[in-house]
């Protein structure tokens, strides 16, 4: 393994004082643990906080600021945060308008997030959460703990932000979350694992001509692997994933293209010249574009396509202003 | 079981986590996201850092404190799993110095019952509970019919090793091995796993 690190034990904790030293006017880490907030407490209105393993940068920390989170909470490396961590962050941001907690729907945030809101309760605090599982590469089964959380989470967060900053209710904010989730869609894949600091070696390992088609965000196995394909044909396999998920027809929608950690932009963009004439090709028009590194996976070679059904309200949401390092618009 | 041989299976534990530590991160890298043996080892190590207050305690807080410890410090699922498993044990042991074995039975059955509301999973489901419940059955079992703790014990071992070979035919539908589906077949469970190991340990200062 070779990184850029000093001690694998503080590779979270250095890499939050590292972000917050970045924007010392706008963040601050709380004492407890590694909990981002903003440094000016937003009152009155409801306070959005979300969290996750680390390794997914800029996610979660880098959306807290105005028009989007009020707190994040980084976990170890691909490892969901503790309950008493999530605590402190809720008990942090909460004013008489309420918490909304955003959770990518796996089994330790799920229930991490869980605990941390009986605690909160217990002291009083009015706490809901939503659930996102954007990524239609895992069947979705009332079996099963259903479909994960992965890049469509940041286009939560920007809306439900939103919502909340100009002053929507606990109720409502909660319900718009849930509307952005009911209408967005993600799919990924990858061409190069990531190495977790701690183990040292590759996740998985895929041969020089290989893919992993359907991913996860924390290299987890997708709906199959298969000699690798050109840019455009890779494309093609995820949206048809992606568009016979949903009904998109007619629609008009956001686009995100988001780089796993190791992709470079110049093939993002080539990712995206085909995502757009896909799109323009099936009658969907596209409202915005965003290329770039939202949701990543440590140094994974990989990207996700994510398409975000729009409607008026969603529209002049994703319009909104945001203020943080890294969604500014 | 008095509480010097309790703080002796906490060590017990803690050892067994850091020496599995790779096997178990091993065979989570295939079915889940690669962490397990490294969460537990972190975890049990803070146990070990706090070693000192807990053995001032009796034996139910030790316990319950453990659960604490576990909780804040492991994460993923497993943390609050095993956290809750120690809480709901070290709750029905409150105020006890000793713990007798059909103490430590009825405290199994609280870890497990919390297991199960916490992950809202049942057996079968490729998942720790594959090597609790049987456990359980198998331990209560021997203990009926001779009253011999430590064969008991020898029972529930072999129950839960059965368990995880069982894991291996199963498909996974919950945790992060749910999202392989049919892929998950062949593999044991990682949760099933590092349950025998802290089981063993139980077992070694019996």
């Amino acid at each position: 393994m070779k990184k850029f690190m000093n001690d694998v034990n503080q590779t979270e904790n250095e890499m939050i004082l590292g972000l917050v030293k970045a924007y010392p006017n706008d963040l601050q880490k709380l004492d407890c643990g590694n909990v981002v907030v903003r440094r000016i407490k937003k009152e009155n209105k409801v306070a959005l906080i979300s969290g996750g393993g680390s390794g997914h940068e800029p996610a979660h920390a880098g959306y807290v600021g105005t028009g989007m989170l009020d707190a994040a909470v980084a976990g170890a490396v691909f490892t969901s945060p503790t309950p008493d961590q999530i605590y402190e962050g809720i008990k942090a941001i909460a004013n008489d308008a309420g918490v909304l907690m955003v959770i990518k729907n796996y089994t330790g945030d799920v229930m991490n997030f869980e605990m941390a809101a009986e605690m909160a309760e217990a002291d009083g605090i009015l706490v809901k959460q939503i659930i996102v599982n954007d990524d239609v590469a895992v069947k979705d089964s009332l079996y099963t703990v259903g479909r994960r959380g992965v890049a469509g989470t940041v286009f939560v967060h920007k809306i439900a932000g939103a919502a909340a900053e100009r002053g929507d209710d606990l109720g409502q904010v909660q319900e718009t979350a849930n509307k952005v989730i009911a209408n967005v869609r993600t799919m990924g894949a990858a061409i190069r694992p990531c190495t977790v600091p701690a183990a040292g070696k590759p996740g998985f390992e895929l041969a020089e001509d290989e893919m992993e088609v359907g991913i996860g965000i924390h290299g987890e196995p997708g709906t199959h692997r298969e000699k690798i394909k050109t840019a455009n044909e890779i494309v093609d396999l995820l949206l048809d994933k992606i568009l016979s998920d949903i009904d998109y027809e007619g629609s008009e929608v956001a686009v995100m293209v988001n780089g796993s950690g190791a992709t470079p932009l110049m093939e993002l963009f080539i990712i995206n010249n085909r995502v757009s004439d896909v799109l323009k090709e099936k009658g969907i028009s596209v409202y915005k574009t965003y290329v770039g590194e939202y949701m990543t996976s440590i140094e994974m070679e990989g990207f996700s396509v994510s398409l975000l059904k729009l409607d008026a309200q969603l529209k002049s949401l994703l319009d909104e202003k945001a203020d943080t390092p890294a969604w500014k618009a | 079981m008095n509480k010097e041989k309790i703080i002796l299976v906490i060590d017990q534990m803690a050892v067994a986590m850091e020496k599995q530590k790779e096997f178990l991160t091993e065979l989570d890298n295939v079915i889940g996201d690669g962490d397990h043996g490294i969460n537990m080892a972190r975890g049990f190590s803070e146990t070990i850092k706090k070693r000192d207050s807990l053995a001032k305690m009796d034996a139910g807080d030790m316990i319950k404190n453990l659960g604490m410890i576990l909780v804040s410090t492991v994460g993923g699922a497993s943390g609050p799993l095993y956290g809750t498993a120690f809480m709901k044990a070290g709750m029905f042991l409150k105020g006890k110095e000793e713990v007798t074995f059909p103490d430590f039975l009825e405290a199994f059955a609280c870890a497990i019952e919390g297991v199960m509301a916490r992950g809202k999973a049942a057996e079968g489901e490729k998942t720790m509970l594959d090597a609790m419940l049987p456990a359980k059955r198998a331990m209560e079992q021997e203990w009926m019919l001779s009253g011999d703790g430590k064969k008991s014990m020898e029972a529930g071992l072999t129950a839960a090793r059965k368990g995880i070979e069982y894991t291996k035919t199963i498909i996974a539908t919950k945790g992060r091995a749910a999202y392989l589906g049919e892929r998950s077949i062949g593999h044991q469970d990682p949760g099933a796993t590092s349950f025998v190991f802290l089981l063993e340990a139980i077992a070694s200062q019996m």
